[in-house]
């Protein structure tokens, strides 16, 4: 379910890590509990955005999510395809529906966070007190 | 989401039912009710295009018994119920004397000497304390929520289904009319209403036969399209079809008048709690009226947003959401009267920047007769 080579965090965030680049998207376990995306929004390319910060919102029909940055970093890239097609947020949440990419003011930064199985208990917990 | 009082909350007879279909359930006004099951817009869409199931057992019922039955349900609800034949059934208002609202309700006449109203979930106990507070008239009132399970059948395709299962003919039920039969072995009162602007019925039953009338509706409407729905599609059903729900666009600071209700307050009938108060706002004008807006780029206005006109704060909007069958965001929203006007510009206040938006007709979905 969760891709090994990536790491998550507790806002239900992941981040991917190649080199200095990060591409961040939202976990399956978030689309899921959002519901049916209906409108993504992202930062510009250029924006610089700091670990915690609030960068971007994605929205469902009834809820607003906003998203934290899990790391620092320089916008590089927002996804463009999630303007008319939000929906993928629900269909393919660690893939095609990849929020922004950033160039990584600290490549390590990323490291000490969740892996897979560490955010698989973690999510797994939340599931069976629901 | 989870919470410790989990346990707390009030329970349907469907409860189980909901969690072996992995419902997302939610705390609504006290009550674990399931908010989506396949998700909010496929059963938005299934009930525009074919039918949704809905449980609805968490709405309060109140009967009102005996010869002064009418004069209580007259003096406590704006609407005249002297107008109300046997079997037909009426939307209201419960009134504080002021001519706000406690509650909004339907009021069914199923005698001379016997009312059955349908309140909202979280507002039963208080409609039970109010209207026997204000029972002058010595009728005999009933808090009757935990006899009745409800369900919602609703959508074009809601009559065939619900006909599989009953001898009684529907079709020969108008709108806003009830009866009471026989469906799948179990009596019910059958009323031809809902709250999502589609047509459809609303069945009201003894609670034990919950779980054998949920599925075997779910059975037998599947090939039809038929899919359970949650209160997250039955919110944006109802805010496509303009209607109001208690807590948003209706509270106990709202009169029938501002809500664009006056179609059910009736001044003239008698009188009635908050009747004065009603006749003094018509004579002097509403401040505050209820709109219905549109936004003008991909903005989706929120429930509590600050609404602006021509560049000065002029409102809050009471519901806004995306609209799944129309494809568009709307909402609703109290402005002064002046910007009432479709076609009038106004802005939304979303996340710190001023999102344009157009006051529109309402409803803003209408099914085709």
């Amino acid at each position: 379910m969760y891709p090994s080579d990536y790491r998550y965090t507790k806002e239900h965030e992941w981040i991917k890590v190649s080199g200095n680049t990060g591409t961040i998207g939202i976990t399956d376990y978030a689309q899921h509990e959002l519901g049916d995306v209906v409108f993504v929004e992202l930062p510009a390319v250029g924006t610089v955005i700091k670990a915690g910060d609030v960068f971007g919102t994605v929205e469902s029909v009834k809820a607003v999510s906003e998203i934290y940055a899990p790391v620092s970093g320089e916008v590089i890239e927002a996804n463009a395809s999630l303007a008319n097609a939000p929906e993928i947020v629900n269909s393919d949440p660690h893939g095609a529906a990849w929020l922004i990419k950033i160039k990584l003011a600290d490549p390590a930064e990323a490291s000490s966070m969740m892996d897979a199985a560490a955010y698989q208990a973690f999510v797994s917990e939340k599931e069976a007190s629901a | 989401m989870t919470s410790p009082t989990t346990t707390q909350l009030r329970k349907t007879a469907l409860n189980a039912a909901h969690r072996r279909l992995k419902a997302r359930m939610v705390n609504f006004g006290g009550w674990d009710m399931p908010v989506e099951y396949s998700g909010i817009v496929s059963e938005h869409l299934a009930t525009r295009t074919a039918a949704g199931l809905f449980d609805v057992s968490h709405m309060g019922e109140i009967e009102i018994f005996g010869d002064r039955a009418i004069d209580l349900v007259q003096h406590v609800t704006c609407n005249d119920a002297s107008k109300l034949a046997v079997g037909q059934a009426h939307y209201s208002g419960l009134m504080t004397a002021q001519g706000t609202f406690v509650d909004d309700l339907l009021v069914h006449k199923i005698s001379d000497r016997h009312y059955f109203l349908c309140v909202n979930a979280g507002n039963q106990d208080q409609d039970f304390e109010h209207i026997r507070t204000h029972n002058l008239a010595g009728a005999e009132i009933e808090n009757a929520g935990k006899r009745y399970s409800q369900l919602a059948i609703q959508g074009p395709r809601a009559l065939g289904i619900l006909q599989r299962l009953t001898e009684v003919p529907l079709a020969s039920i108008p709108y806003y009319h009830f009866t009471f039969g026989d469906v799948d072995g179990v009596d019910c009162l059958i009323a031809r209403t809902g709250y999502t602007g589609e047509d459809g019925f609303e069945i009201y039953f003894v609670p034990e036969h919950s779980e054998k009338l949920w599925s075997h509706l779910l059975e037998d409407g599947a090939e039809e399209g038929l899919i359970p729905c949650g209160l997250g599609a039955r919110n944006t059903l109802r805010l496509e079809a303009s209607m109001c729900l208690y807590g948003h666009e209706i509270d106990d600071t709202t009169t029938p008048w501002e809500a664009g209700l006056g179609w059910i307050c009736k001044p003239n009938k008698r009188e009635f709690l908050g009747r004065e108060a009603l006749l003094r706002q018509k004579e002097k004008g509403v401040e505050r009226t209820l709109v219905g807006f549109e936004m003008q780029d991909r903005f989706i206005a929120r429930d509590g947003c600050a609404v602006s006109a021509g560049g000065k704060p002029v409102g809050r909007v009471t519901s806004g959401s995306p609209a799944p069958f129309l494809k568009k965001n709307i909402g609703m929203a109290y402005v002064p009267p002046e910007f009432r006007a479709p076609g009038t510009e106004i802005s939304i206040e979303i996340r710190g920047r001023q999102a344009p938006a157009r006051i529109v007709p309402m409803p803003f979905y209408r099914r085709a007769q």
